[in-house]
């Protein structure tokens, strides 16, 4: 354990829970509004203030933590699914034109910049969470390609690697059992940080509209309606950017606390 | 250096009183004109930029509302009220060049209301039976049936006269006979307008005027703060108006509006055909909690369509009480006692995305669930206002004197009412004012208790503008920026 892991996790686990804990129970109400009792600063009865709707801001901040997280996470498991198996094909057949196909279609996503494509997609697709997380998706599919290729190529030179060819396995059933464990570790650390940043991306993308539609609260969209009530309420601005940042320090702690830990090439040089 | 510098500080100070008194102003608003033609589209969008600065008709909305002679000096109307004599300007002229004549004046009505006429309200020329020229300055218009409100349909910005030769390219280089000719259009940053020399009337006091389009509160709070603009008209973000009012660089003018903002229900489609059915949408609308939420106290609650400034008005906000028991039981009555799904379409205004979010939760809370879909103008226009595609929506009718729009089955709520359109006819044919106001209360009443749609608010309209400028309309009698009378006192 280092000094890392223990705060990143802090934090990832306390909107873990606060989104989990949403689904059961949230002090106040999050979609229906009560105008009167709008823009009221943190208090007893509302422990980070009420919005511009007069609903319960820590309540739409857990709620919107599952839109945020549940994106993020398919969308990284969309990166993960996808990139990791082009990576190590690319890798198994090293040199070979399928390599070649998969590494220059990646170079290809990676060129674009990736919010504006998100926002291309959306923009065509028609806004909502569930084209957020296809946009956001596609553009881990390159970062995990690359990475599974570039660690399983050394892998690839290994004395067992060799034994298992030698036993008669194909390259599928080697790039799995054996390849795919010895860069588990690599893939874990760069989720992590690939979820922080998927986070990010979905607060971008809801925060010009293109995100979870309203009702369902959506911290990005939260930041953008609150933009012009800063100078009568900044609690109602403050709030949802707070919970950005600390959702995405906290994952940034988390995944460089993981990388000191579980990166066997750091390791050697301590 | 010192020596060098001197002259130049002395000719930099010379200078600066040439430049105090400014002749060109920058006047945002929030939507951009899908195309400048006033005479084809229904975006009111375009009226804000051309109304009265490019475009002119015979007759025009003045500042107050009333009906004031334009490119027609003076008129006569027969006995019978059918046959309006207009006597047209001497000296008017197009804005390259051309004369204004009787002739353009019969192209334009014959164009409106012709067979292939794409007029967005062609009901307003429907009355007319024959347009003719009697000299070069005088026109005879006949009507099929006397209309006291004919004067009023000839100040639309949809009846503004053209000139034949220029409606090819009208939609992008309008030409017009107004104070100001149009410039260049930069797509979706600006409109410029230039001051037109051979105007009829006075000329303004400034040179050019630049209509720039900022949808985004955020951008347009920014934007004015900053003074990159001089004038925003319908400021979008009503919260920020105390801090312009404490600030005394700026001027904030609340004014009126014709806009009837309305939660409109789609009457032709299942569930809403049922007048049950929409009597519990009226009944579940909590209006102020819309007005304090979504505009922050600004507008006036309204109980039918018609602007409550006007002397004709009449008070029916008590026949849509907000009751949410009520709601459920009549929806129990529709044999909806589940409630139901819809879908509610909002337009970008602030008033129509924060609104909608307000009424979606009010909804909510008598069991019926709107599907909130947020759509740029050009789609709402496309899905509907034409494409007729949605179940509730949240839109401003920005016309003065509308109440008209429900005698039409095929108008996009599509309400078909055999008494609201003889109320109509009767109204057209009525020229006493004492008459026309009964024949008035009656259609207002019939459509707030058909609940034909929930009449939300009207529209209050907040113009700021830096403190030295003067001549702005406060009010919208029509939507409309008139920068003739515009100018800067400093």
């Amino acid at each position: 354990m280092n000094a890392r892991i223990v705060p990143g996790a802090a934090l990832a686990v306390l909107v873990a829970g606060a989104a989990l804990l949403s689904f059961a129970w949230t002090p106040g109400e999050v979609t229906g509004v009560d105008i009167p009792a709008r823009l009221q600063p943190p208090s007893a009865a509302h422990l980070l203030g009420t919005d511009q709707f007069g609903r319960d801001i820590l309540s739409m901040l857990m709620v919107g933590a599952r839109t945020s997280l549940a994106v993020a996470l398919v969308a990284v498991g969309i990166g993960m699914g996808l990139g990791v198996p082009l990576g190590l094909a690319a890798a198994a057949r090293r040199g070979s034109w399928l390599d070649e196909v998969i590494m220059r279609g990646n170079d290809l996503v990676f060129a674009f910049p990736s919010l504006v494509i998100a926002i291309l997609i959306t923009a065509v697709a028609g806004p909502g969470a569930v084209n957020a997380i296809i946009a956001i998706g596609i553009f881990n599919v390159p970062v995990f390609a690359r990475l599974s290729r570039g660690a399983a190529l050394p892998v690839w030179q290994r004395e067992f690697i060799l034994a298992a060819r030698v036993a008669g396995k194909g390259a599928p059933r080697i790039s799995a059992e054996h390849v795919l464990p010895n860069i588990a570790n690599l893939l874990i650390v760069q989720g992590t940080i690939q979820f922080s940043l998927g986070i990010l991306a979905e607060a971008g993308l809801s925060y010009v509209g293109l995100g979870a539609q309203p009702p369902v609260p959506s911290w990005g969209r939260m930041l953008a309606e609150a933009q012009t009530l800063v100078a009568i309420a900044p609690h109602v601005a403050l709030m949802p950017g707070l919970a950005i940042v600390l959702t995405v320090l906290g994952l940034n702690l988390l995944g460089d606390g993981l990388r000191d830990a579980l990166d066997p090439r750091l390791r050697s040089t301590r | 250096m010192t020596r060098l510098l001197a002259p130049l500080a002395v000719a930099l100070l010379a200078a600066l009183p040439a430049a105090a008194q400014q002749t060109d102003l920058t006047l945002a608003i929030q939507l951009e004109p899908p195309g400048l033609d006033p005479t084809s589209n229904a975006a009111g969008a375009i009226d804000s930029v051309l109304y009265a600065n490019v475009f002119e008709g015979l007759t025009r909305f003045a500042a107050d509302g009333t009906i004031e002679p334009a490119l027609a000096e003076s008129w006569d109307i027969s006995e019978d009220g059918t046959t309006y004599t207009f006597h047209l300007r001497t000296g008017v002229t197009f804005h390259d060049g051309t004369a204004m004549d009787a002739e353009d004046v019969r192209f334009t009505l014959d164009r409106a209301r012709g067979p292939d006429s794409t007029n967005a309200q062609k009901a307003l020329f429907e009355n007319i039976a024959e347009v003719s020229v009697i000299d070069p300055q005088t026109v005879e218009v006949r009507l099929a049936q006397p209309d006291g409100g004919f004067l009023t349909n000839m100040a639309w910005g949809d009846a503004v006269i053209v000139a034949p030769d220029s409606i090819d390219a009208i939609a992008s280089a309008p030409v017009g006979t107004g104070p100001f000719a149009f410039d260049r259009w930069v797509q979706g940053d600006r409109i410029d307008l230039v001051r037109y020399s051979g105007y009829w009337g006075a000329a303004p006091a400034l040179e050019t005027a630049t209509f720039r389009f900022i949808s985004d509160p955020t951008a347009a709070f920014a934007a004015m703060m900053a003074q990159d603009i001089d004038v925003f008209a319908g400021f979008p973000a009503p919260e920020n108006l105390p801090q312009f009012e404490a600030d005394p660089r700026f001027r904030v003018l609340t004014g009126t509006t014709e806009g009837e903002t309305i939660l409109a229900m789609n009457n032709h489609s299942d569930p809403f055909d049922d007048p049950l059915v929409r009597a519990a949408v009226a009944h579940a609308i909590d209006r102020q909690a819309i007005i304090d939420g979504a505009m922050f106290g600004l507008g006036t609650p309204i109980g039918t369509h018609f602007a409550p400034h006007n002397p004709d008005y009449v008070d029916l906000t008590d026949l849509s009480a907000h009751d949410p028991d009520r709601a459920r039981t009549l929806l129990a009555e529709a044999g909806l006692s589940e409630g139901f799904t819809t879908t509610l379409k909002l337009p970008p205004p602030s008033y129509a995305r924060r609104g909608g979010e307000i009424i979606a939760a009010q909804l909510r809370a008598v069991g019926i669930e709107a599907e909130i879909v947020n759509l740029e103008w050009a789609q709402w226009l496309e899905e509907v206002f034409t494409g007729h595609d949605f179940g509730l929506t949240v839109v401003s009718h920005t016309e003065p004197m509308d109440i008209n729009i429900y005698a039409r089955p095929d108008y996009y709520f599509q309400y078909d009412d055999a008494t609201f359109r003889g109320l109509m006819r009767d109204l057209a044919a009525t020229a006493d004012p004492a008459e026309r106001s009964v024949i008035l209360a009656d259609a207002q009443r019939r459509i707030a208790e058909d609940h034909v749609n929930a009449f939300l608010f009207q529209l209050a309209f907040p113009t700021v503008a830096d403190a030295r400028i003067e001549g702005l309309w406060e009010n919208q009698p029509t939507q409309a920026n008139p920068l003739a009378g515009v100018r800067w006192t400093e």
